[in-house]
């Protein structure tokens, strides 16, 4: 029999380490969970207060919605694509390099990312105007005859993001790769597998965990970018968030803007069961290791 | 300083399905030198955190003297606490961390300071006293705890494993310098560890606990010699658990209907040596190991049971001829046969 | 890592090759932004023909600039100040809770760090605007603390881990009240941590941009608001200037904070 005072004890406690928490269970609810509930609240108010589907039906059914998310997915995955194009072989130099070779590098890696991204955007501008330094350099190499349109476009965007990214995805990918026992590498070079095979056969598999966690971290930023397609899109590039602030910032509709929030949490929420259910397949085949 | 004597009365701790102390009592008398033996997962630990007030019994009472401190916060026990890793503040040297607990009572500065030296004279380390903790040896570190654990006069002590750290030498040092200390103090200490030597060499008494039970209460010499149970015959050493029927007498009298304990140690290869009141088993040598002070010998009996044998080196010339597979009778004498009523084997 | 592969030298040359490539392209906008800064030209050009500290001159003249680089200066402290206590507090409360009550807390201390900035900025605009708070500093302290709540728990929840948790008890046993437990034995144990959760909740507001871009205005524009808004009319080196100072203070921070941890 547990004696009820002691149990009282126990009880009071829990409460006293859960009442540790309050103070900042309080502010995020207050700053991060109540605006999205309002946000949901708000998806379903007309303007004149009353609650109906309006707002769904005229967002929903305007072309702009929709080429707002392709631009979205495609903004996503596009960076997606080239962080790990990028990001894996810069990973695996880094991994096989000496430990201080290594540290510094990541150093200059990581200067991004205390960086501010509104500096990290300006200088992309600077960068890849009309009579910008990469166009300077291009026209006058005579590999190109004209001026390349690099910025405010898709292509800038994509630039923009990807720098922004890579740091990010790399940490963990980097992580990964430095934590394989070298006598794994060693075993499959005595076993006579080529380099390419023991990257394909070993390095790769071991950081898959690696690379799937970047890619998490990937779609987080990436969905809801808002500053790098604003600026280095020029107005022409639209993904949902843009379009959230055109939204309310010209037409005051806060109705459609919150539906626009919605679709946005949607599409995450259906990329991250995505992922789970990535992940459960790659731990059924014994593949992850994150 | 008073020192108390600590009663625990049927207290009952459970994780879950896992049953960690099932209903235990002891009484622990004041000034007494306790130690709590068993292997990891027996309990012992659990037992003296609930003293300490770190695990909360699920039922149950501990008494400190008269005082009923189940339900008391462990700020307000003054107990003397020496952790398994010794738990010293790393970011205050030596004599921050001794004073520490005369701080927190709000002890005037002259005061702590002399008491602080104190305890630190009791340990030998007063020359030490403004080092770091990092800067410390093991067995430096091993003696600010129990300079810090003694300094605030606690009323008992708790020791959790405190050599374990330890490498031998050192560790036979401590076991006579915490006992030293214990009795200069004359403070009621439980003492854990599933170290059945350094609980043999410590303890006034020891209690041998296993899946959260006690297994039996004794003095170190009956808990060796009178196990009461097949777990601590074997807990306490090389101890062999056999059938009756397999055992005969020297003189011919039946031995006991009941299973015998005889540890490896008892035995001798010489008739003589064991008396005539002494017992016989006779197999066949299976194996032999030579360990330094002694051979170990396994001997198989006619029913397929393996009896460890121990000859110490000096009384061990013939050992060393000795042929696997041939046959062999060990004896022992009446007074190390223990009977263990109800053990199987 | 590939020393197993000692005679694939091309391999090799490729690979470290390509890699500076990537990391030159990762470095490139930073080290643009400096020289341009100091340009004496009105145009962009790199690198510059003649150089000057006008721009600078132009940033350190301009009031709304410095009230900008003053709010955000405000909005940082204020932001550590306040989300290291909240997190550290709920740190030792997610250790010690465990299970199920753990997990909880720790995915709604988290949920601002996975929600996008747009959607948090744009919710918390309206809940202020209901209240009539948007435009005024608290608003923009509410929406940073939120945001450096995740960062700090991410630093402090693995070094609450690794702390000995004997040493809390050893105080408690020794006459320690819990106040003076996490005072005296737990906060000066993971000080390395805190300076980096402190440096880290400074940073997440600093350079926090679509919050402050949604709901700070007029005198309590920060920095980075300003910024955008520049970027989007017109670009001159003065942002330049900004940018070179911006990351200037950036660098020193973290470096006074590191050089504090490694001593």
């Amino acid at each position: 029999m547990a004696d009820p005072a002691l149990a009282a004890d126990a009880r009071r406690e829990r409460r006293f380490f859960l009442s540790l928490s309050l103070p900042a269970l309080f502010i995020v609810g207050l700053a991060a969970i109540l605006p999205i509930l309002w946000i949901i609240r708000q998806s379903f108010l007309t303007t004149g207060g009353e609650y109906s589907l309006g707002n769904y039906d005229k967002v929903l059914s305007s072309g702009l919605t929709w080429s707002a998310l392709v631009t979205t997915l495609e903004l996503s995955f596009g960076t997606l694509a080239i962080c790990t194009l990028l990001g894996t072989p810069l990973a695996l130099a880094l991994a096989s390099a000496r430990p201080r070779v290594a540290n510094l590098l990541m150093a200059f890696v990581m200067l991004p990312l205390w960086t501010s991204i509104l500096v990290r955007t300006y200088g992309w501008l600077v960068l890849l105007r009309r009579d910008g330094l990469i166009n300077a350099a291009l026209t006058d190499s005579g590999l190109t005859a004209e001026p390349l349109p690099l910025v405010y476009n898709f292509t800038g965007t994509l630039i923009g993001m990807v720098h922004y990214m890579l740091p990010l995805f790399l940490l963990p990918v980097y992580a990964a790769m430095r934590d394989i026992d070298a006598n794994l590498i060693r075993a499959a070079a005595s076993m006579g597998a080529t380099l390419g095979q023991t990257i394909r056969t070993v390095i790769l598999p071991l950081s898959a965990g690696g690379i799937f966690s970047g890619s998490i971290i990937v779609f987080i930023y990436t969905l809801g970018f808002f500053i790098t397609p604003a600026v280095l899109g020029g107005g022409k590039v639209n993904p949902l968030s843009t379009r959230i602030e055109r939204t309310l910032s010209t037409f005051q509709d806060w109705g459609s803007a919150s539906v626009l929030g919605i679709l946005l949490l949607v599409v995450m929420a259906l990329i991250g069961v995505m992922f789970l259910a990535a992940r459960r397949l790659l731990t059924r085949n014994g593949a992850a290791h994150a | 300083m008073k020192s108390l004597a600590i009663t625990i009365d049927s207290v009952r701790k459970t994780y879950g399905t896992y049953i960690a102390l099932d209903d235990v009592s002891l009484d622990i008398k004041a000034g007494e030198f306790l130690t709590l033996l068993g292997p990891s997962g027996s309990g012992k630990t659990t037992l003296l955190m609930a003293l300490a007030g770190f695990v909360r019994p699920d039922s149950g009472k501990l008494l400190l003297g008269d005082q009923d401190i189940t339900r008391l916060a462990p700020n307000k026990r003054d107990i003397g606490i020496v952790f398994q890793n010794y738990a010293l503040f790393p970011h205050m040297n030596v004599l921050a961390n001794v004073e520490y607990p005369l701080v927190l009572r709000k002890a005037p500065r002259a005061e702590v300071r002399k008491r602080a030296f104190e305890a630190l004279a009791r340990v030998k380390l007063e020359d030490l006293s403004e080092r770091n903790i990092a800067a410390l040896s093991g067995g430096q570190r091993q003696r600010v705890a129990l300079a810090r654990a003694i300094v605030f006069e606690p009323r008992v002590m708790l020791m959790d494993e405190p050599l374990s750290a330890l490498d031998k030498n050192l560790r036979e040092t401590m076991q006579y310098e915490i006992r030293r200390l214990h009795d200069d103090l004359g403070i009621t200490t439980i003492y854990v560890t599933h170290d059945q030597r350094e609980a043999l060499i410590m303890s006034d008494r020891i209690v041998v606990m296993n899946s959260g039970r006690i297994q039996q209460i004794d003095t170190p010499q009956r808990i060796y010699n009178h196990p009461s149970t097949r777990f601590v015959a074997e807990f306490m050493g090389e101890a062999n658990i056999i059938a009756p029927g397999l055992v005969r007498r020297i003189d011919g009298v039946d031995a006991s209907p009941e299973a015998l304990m005889i540890r490896a140690e008892s035995f001798h290869l010489d008739a003589k040596l064991a008396g005539r009141d002494g017992v016989a088993l006779e197999g066949t040598l299976r194996a032999k190991a030579f360990r330094g002070e002694n051979w170990l010998l396994t001997l198989v009996l006619d029913g397929g049971q393996e009896v460890l044998v121990c000859i110490p080196a000096a009384l061990a010339s013939g050992c060393a001829e000795l042929a696997t597979g041939q046959s062999m009778t060990a004896f022992a004498s009446a007074a190390k046969v223990h009977a263990i009523p109800g053990a199987r084997t | 890592m590939l020393e197993a592969y000692p005679d694939n030298r091309l391999s090799r040359i490729c690979l470290w090759g390509f890699s500076a490539l990537v990391m030159a392209f990762l470095m490139l906008p930073t080290l643009v932004v400096v020289p341009l800064s100091f340009s004496a030209s009105d145009l962009l050009e790199f690198p510059p023909r003649a150089y000057s500290l006008r721009w600078y001159d132009h940033f350190f003249g301009s009031a709304t600039w410095m009230a900008a680089l003053r709010t955000s200066l405000i909005l940082g402290t204020l932001t550590a100040m306040l989300a290291v206590p909240l997190g550290l507090l709920a740190c030792i409360s997610i250790n010690r809770l465990g299970g199920k009550a753990a997990v909880a807390i720790q995915g709604i201390l988290l949920t601002p760090s996975i929600v996008p900035g747009i959607l948090l900025a744009i919710g918390l605009f309206f809940v202020l605007a209901a209240q009539r708070l948007v435009g005024t500093l608290f608003g923009v302290l509410v929406g940073h603390v939120v945001l450096a709540i995740p960062v700090v728990c991410i630093v402090l929840l693995p070094a609450l881990a690794r702390f000995d948790w004997n040493q809390v008890q050893a105080a408690r046993s020794l006459g320690a009240n819990w106040a003076r437990a996490i005072g005296g034995i737990i906060v000066p144990q993971l000080q390395i941590s805190l300076l980096s959760a402190i440096l880290m909740a400074f940073l997440t507001s600093l350079d926090e941009s679509v919050i402050s871009i949604f709901v700070s205005s007029g005198q309590n524009s920060t920095l980075p608001k300003l910024m955008f808004i520049s970027l989007r009319d017109q670009i001159d080196p003065t942002i330049a200037a900004i940018s070179t100072v911006w990351t200037a203070i950036v660098v020193v921070v973290v470096l006074i904070v590191t050089s504090r941890q490694k001593s």
